[in-house]
């Protein structure tokens, strides 16, 4: 039992009136404090109903709840509510309230006087991207999806909970708005550190927004709980492999770093106006067919073949190709692989913040990269497994 | 044209009568509405989640607002006397119907979506009641008491023939003296006026929907 977990569920039931199938049966999980736990699977596993557990929307028919270690299995469901945030797909605002009147529901149940409850409005809406002199006043059908989703955002933000429910909040906004509500609610959560559990049916929305993922399967057992980086580096079984689908590797390079998990090697490099003599001699060293003409300020400008080189002549600009592709050292390893294939010498350009050449990164660091996260995913199984 | 004239003249000479007839008969209709609004709207919240009842309670309004109205009149004769009142009991079975079957199709209009949040954000029943639920169904409740008046306005001139008020005098004694002077003026001013006063009531009711519903709920 962690010290920190913000909400515990204790060996959670629910069965439905008139059926022996627990829709969830002996659910125990934890969730700490400041991450966002997605609950991930196929439809009908219980994910929804597990969420709507926690703030005994439904109410569980066995097993205990505990919010900062309080057991809330039987307070009052309303106030026990008004202490976590919940926003829904269809996001339910209150069609006949203004953006503002919605937003404020909690805090006026919380009786906050007049003047807290307008700062904190005009302070959501400004957290959520919307501009509080524009659309405190309109009404939901005046918004546009994605506009609707903000507000829905910032009404459940409404009291300051430090829980959140969310539950696909994302899922019915079409693909672009939903890329950018993603990243906009992953940096407001990086200031806000909300406890929050998000269910979703799609797993890249799970690997993006998950701090960890349970991977549920029938009657809401998890098959898999663990940060997305090990999930895709070792799924346990062949039900979380199935869901997971294809191209987890390629998934898994989203979480390895440039700088961290690579060593990059050294590159043969020449200034605009050297001698070729020594590039072309460091090359053949190197074993490979191109070197990196770099510019007075060390930013890499143009892939040069080695056949061009010859003859001892100065190199002319417009020999070789452009570096079209390069990152920079806090980028993903996913975005070095784009680089490396639109790349001409088949490797990726790593620079410095100010633009200056770094190294390079190959195939051979993804692939190293990839066994070392597979290994050590594998090991911290057979650690779990050991010690239980 | 010239009898249209002979009317106007009809009903200048008697023009304040006429409009404290017109005034009698008002009274009646809003008692009737204010009456019939509050037990439809009760019986429509408790009802509308509960299938059986809800059944039950529409068929049996529907029922009262199939008997012939005279009958309906007089059938409540030996419990309230003559007068308003046997009239007023019911007219206030008429006009549940319609008040009631909005009341119930208004609340079923209310997206769940909203009623889920609004649960989720701790409101209790109550609270999704009257914040909720009660303000988004106002306008096709509305809707239900605009019928249900322009129904009592109608009826409301049979009060007459159990001893009520109304502008059903106009009519009941132009058609009593039949053929003598007057008669059929008296008949006219009673139809007209009651016309107009279900027309006055409706624009009354559709502006207290306006000020009752938010820029958020209009189409």
């Amino acid at each position: 039992m962690s010290p920190d977990a913000k909400i515990r569920l204790d060996h959670v039931e629910k069965t439905y009136p008139g059926t022996k199938v627990p829709a969830v049966e002996s659910l125990s999980l934890e969730v700490y404090e400041g991450e966002i736990l997605v609950l991930v699977g196929p439809s009908g596993c219980g994910k929804s109903t597990t969420l709507r557990l926690i703030n005994r929307m439904i109410e569980p028919t066995g097993g205990r709840i505990y919010l900062d270690d309080e057991d809330v299995t039987k307070v009052n469901a309303d106030k026990l509510r008004r202490r976590i945030g919940y926003v829904i797909q269809q996001i339910g605002l209150f069609p006949h309230q203004t953006i503002a009147q919605n937003i404020a529901t909690v805090p006026k149940m919380l009786g906050w006087d007049k003047a807290k409850v307008a700062e904190r409005i005009d302070r959501l809406l400004t957290v959520v991207g919307l501009d509080p002199d524009t659309y405190r006043d309109r009404y939901p059908k005046e918004l546009s999806g994605g506009q609707a989703q903000r507000v829905g955002v910032a009404r459940a933000l409404g009291a300051d909970p430090e829980i959140m429910l969310m539950d696909e909040p994302f899922g019915a906004i079409d693909p672009i708005t939903r890329d950018r509500l993603q990243n906009e609610f992953l940096s407001v959560q990086e200031d806000l550190r909300k406890t929050i559990v998000f269910v979703t049916h799609d797993i890249d929305e799970a690997i993006k927004m998950g701090d960890r993922i349970a991977i549920l399967g029938d009657r809401s057992h998890i098959r898999q709980i663990d940060t997305p980086e090990r999930i895709l580096a070792f799924p346990v079984d062949d039900f979380v492999r199935d869901f997971i689908g294809e191209g987890s590797t390629l998934k898994g390079l989203h979480f390895e770093t440039v700088d961290e998990h690579v060593t990059l090697e050294p590159y043969p490099t020449m200034h605009v106006g050297e001698d070729p003599t020594a590039a072309v001699a460091r090359a053949r060293e190197a074993g490979t067919d191109w070197v990196l003409l770099l510019d007075d300020q060390e930013h890499p400008t143009r892939w040069v073949p080695v056949s061009d080189l010859g003859g001892g002549s100065t190199v002319s600009s417009d020999s070789g190709s452009e570096v079209v592709a390069k990152v920079s050292l806090g980028a993903t390893l996913f975005e070095a692989l784009e680089q490396m294939l639109i790349s001409e010498a088949a490797v990726s350009p790593v620079v410095r913040e100010d633009g200056s050449f770094y190294g390079v990164v190959r195939l051979t660091h993804l692939n190293k990269a990839i066994r070392r996260a597979r290994l050590e995913a594998r090991e911290h199984y057979a650690q779990l497994e050991a010690t239980s | 044209m010239n009898s249209i004239l002979e009317w106007f003249g009809y009903v200048a000479e008697r023009y304040d009568d006429i409009l404290e007839t017109t005034w009698e008969h008002a009274q009646l209709v809003l008692v009737v509405i204010g009456v019939a609004t509050t037990v439809a709207v009760l019986l429509g919240v408790y009802v509308q989640r509960r299938p059986t009842l809800r059944a039950m309670s529409l068929s049996i309004t529907g029922i009262f607002l199939t008997i012939p109205s005279l009958a309906f009149f007089a059938f409540f004769i030996p419990v309230f006397g003559i007068g308003n009142r046997p009239a007023i009991v019911a007219m206030i079975l008429y006009a549940l119907l319609p008040i009631l079957r909005n009341t119930v199709t208004g609340l079923d209009a209310v997206p769940p979506a909203v009623v889920e949040s609004a649960k989720g954000m701790g409101m209790g029943t109550m609270r999704q009641l009257f914040q909720i639920k009660l303000p988004l169904a106002w306008p096709i409740m509305m809707a239900g008491v605009r019928i249900a008046s322009l129904i009592t306005v109608g009826i409301a001139a049979i009060a007459v023939l159990v001893g009520g008020d109304g502008l059903g005098s106009y009519i009941q004694s132009g058609l009593t003296r039949l053929g003598l002077p007057n008669s059929e003026f008296s008949v006219w001013t009673g139809v007209v006026f009651t016309v107009l006063l279900g027309l006055v009531l409706d624009a009354m009711w559709a502006t207290i929907q306006r000020f009752t519903t938010t820029k958020g709920q209009r189409i």
